[in-house]
């Protein structure tokens, strides 16, 4: 890096900071938006000076939109409840299920194995609305519609594939003597997998974890089609600012700051995870 | 009673067959050195045994239990991977207790366990780290560590002196068979170094070919090779093979070597006319200034000092390469240029051409 001339580097930061700031400008604008009335945020030109209110969040946790047309009742916080509900549980479930999975994929060599791993995976390419329809009749006549354990059983489309494959590398990367010289030891394959195995993928079924939660977090079309008010994520709940009166700007911001918020605190308590090392050293090749 | 016994064991893999048909006996508390070229199958073999792999054919017994197709937590055996196979995520002492904690131990007596056979492979001070945190030389001795700490009655060692470097390899070669004995267990040490075989092993087998070409003491692998290969696997510099053949004379066999005749013992008389190869070592050559009916005169192409010791490269006046070696310091007198070669006649060795077997001397 020494050999980097004085104009490189000045050109480096530049760059840097251009794309820093043409990706987090928005948010950063979101959050001021957060503590403004919609007066403050329509006016032409745009200030930074402004009195702060606290009046958005005041009607997002009380759930009473007062506006000129009246008071208006919004679910946000029972939609924010929604959201952690159904992608913690999604990927509890999902984990539960994709990395025993995942562990058979890398270590066993079955009849059919590599067709049903990519079977899961082509889950991925489909386009969610090209099944939405099947999908929306088939939950009506099961009665899932609108119910949690529906969006659940669906958001695995997103949560499952996804950890089954990252998971899957990871396990993969492990060498095979390590859980042998483990059951030589004298224990059996089951302790060989929980003490063994899953310890030394943990960097990456945390990251897999995380992934599948933003995705399961992130999910609009699903939930729109599947779920009534009274199920739905903040996803499609921020469709209620769009109000007979105008658009809620002032409520959206804070609510999209309060439902980014449990993400970005989630990532940056896991990030430690994702960065510790995998390869200890115990093995040399 | 055989403390292990393999029987008729085959194993293929997609490349083709590893093991055909091996069997391989081994007594309580014997150390046998499974020696041979890499590649060989003396890992996979290993592995069988271990139940790591499942052999196509054959049968594993272990103080006359059949395990085969047993799990290799079922086994109870002792085995120190090549690659160390150390747990990342558990400190030393856990990697050792890891062969105690799975058959209900108190935790007084893993400790104690542990920390004796910490002390005996002087690896005490470091059982608090990680394995990351280890040199080669700890990480090999916490992975022997682990095998020996349940003291099991079969110990299988995977080449675990590879991976050292050469000075901590030459001190645990020291150290190991006295180890290994007072452990009582019946050892399967894997290595390709023929010295490392040597200085180990009771008994030496020669896996090559899918197959064991020779099980025996030290000295007879050495002394008696059953086939050309196997002699020219054991010894430094390697024998000396040239293809011969006896012919029969009043005297007794005679071959023609470099121009010159040479007598053999009268006991491979029998072999006059059969094409042979000749296997000579190097230490029995005799380089000499004198000419005699007994020896034939080479050109000395190479001198090389390697201490206790010098290599001498003859050239035959055919055109023979030998390589012969003489006791002597770095101040050799050997110099380049013509000298004679006089061979050890109780030294020589004769392999069968066709079979490679080695032909054992008739008694007169």
């Amino acid at each position: 890096m020494e050999h980097t001339s004085l104009l490189e580097r000045v050109v480096r930061s530049v760059l840097i900071a251009l794309i820093v700031l043409f990706f987090l400008f928005p948010i950063f604008w979101i959050f001021l938006m957060s503590f403004q009335t919609n007066e403050d945020i329509l006016r032409i030109p745009p200030s930074l000076l402004f009195t702060p209110t606290l009046s958005n969040y005041a009607a997002l946790i009380t759930g009473k939109l007062v506006s000129t047309a009246g008071t208006l009742d919004i679910a946000f916080m029972r939609n924010l409840w929604n959201s952690v509900l159904l992608s913690t549980t999604s990927v509890v479930i999902a984990l539960i299920l994709g990395v025993p999975a995942a562990y058979a994929f890398a270590r066993f060599k079955f009849r059919l194995g590599e067709d049903i791993a990519f079977t899961l995976l082509s889950f991925r390419f489909a386009p969610p609305l090209l099944v939405l329809l099947p999908l929306s009749l088939y939950f009506q006549q099961l009665g899932l519609t609108d119910t949690y354990v529906g969006l659940i059983w669906v958001y695995q489309l997103i949560a499952l594939p996804l950890i089954l494959w990252i998971v899957r590398g990871y396990f993969e990367d492990l060498s095979p003597d390590i859980e042998y010289a483990y059951r030589v030891a004298g224990h059996s394959w089951w302790r060989t997998f929980t003490r063994i195995a899953i310890p030394l993928a943990g960097p990456g079924i945390a990251a897999a974890g995380l992934l599948a939660f933003i995705f399961c977090w992130n999910n609009f079309v699903f939930a729109l089609i599947l779920a009534s008010a009274e199920k739905q994520p903040v996803t499609v709940g921020a469709l209620a600012f769009v109000t007979a009166s105008g658009i809620q700007y002032g409520q959206i911001a804070a609510a999209i700051v309060l439902s980014v918020a449990p993400t970005l605190a989630l990532a940056l308590y896991a990030q430690r995870y994702l960065v510790e090392g995998l390869s200890l050293g115990a093995v040399k090749g | 009673m055989a403390n292990l016994e393999i029987r008729g064991l085959s194993k293929q893999f997609k490349t083709g067959k590893v093991l055909d048909r091996v069997s391989l006996t081994a007594e309580n508390g014997e150390i046998i050195a499974v020696f041979g070229p890499s590649g060989s199958g003396k890992t996979v073999l290993l592995r069988l045994i271990a139940g790591v792999e499942q052999p196509d054919e054959g049968q594993i017994l272990l103080g006359g239990r059949d395990v085969t197709g047993h799990a290799p937590e079922a086994r109870g055996v002792g085995m120190a991977f090549q690659n160390f196979a150390l747990f990342p995520h558990m400190s030393a002492f856990d990697n050792v207790a890891s062969a105690l904690t799975a058959h209900n131990v108190p935790r007084d007596v893993i400790r104690r366990k542990v920390e004796k056979v910490a002390s005996l492979l002087k690896i005490e001070h470091v059982l608090g780290h990680a394995p990351r945190e280890l040199s080669n030389g700890q990480k090999q001795r916490t992975a022997l560590a682990r095998a020996l700490v349940a003291e099991p009655k079969i110990l299988l060692l995977d080449d675990p002196l590879r991976n050292v470097d050469a000075k901590l390899r030459y001190e645990m070669r020291l150290e190991l068979p006295s180890l290994l004995k007072a452990s009582g267990s019946t050892v399967l040490y894997v290595t390709q170094d023929y010295k490392e075989a040597m200085a180990l092993g009771d008994r030496i087998a020669v896996l090559s070919d899918r197959d064991f070409a020779q099980v025996a003491r030290p000295a007879e692998i050495y002394g008696k090779p059953a086939t050309s290969n196997v002699a020219s696997l054991f010894g430094d510099p390697t024998i000396n093979l040239t293809p011969v053949e006896p012919l029969a004379s009043p005297t007794g066999p005679k071959i023609e070597i470099g121009g010159a005749s040479l007598s053999l013992p009268p006991g491979y008389s029998h072999m006059a006319g059969t094409r042979c190869i000749l296997g000579l070592r190097a230490e029995s050559i005799v380089v000499e200034d004198a000419g005699s009916p007994e020896n034939i005169p080479v050109e000395v192409a190479a001198v090389t000092p390697l201490n206790e010791r010098t290599l001498l490269l003859l050239r035959t006046n055919d055109g023979h390469e030998i390589l012969a070696s003489e006791p002597g310091t770095d101040e050799s007198p050997r110099r380049h240029g013509p000298a004679f070669a006089r061979f050890n006649a109780d030294a020589v060795l004769l392999f069968d051409a066709a079979s490679g077997r080695r032909i054992e001397p008739q008694a007169a």
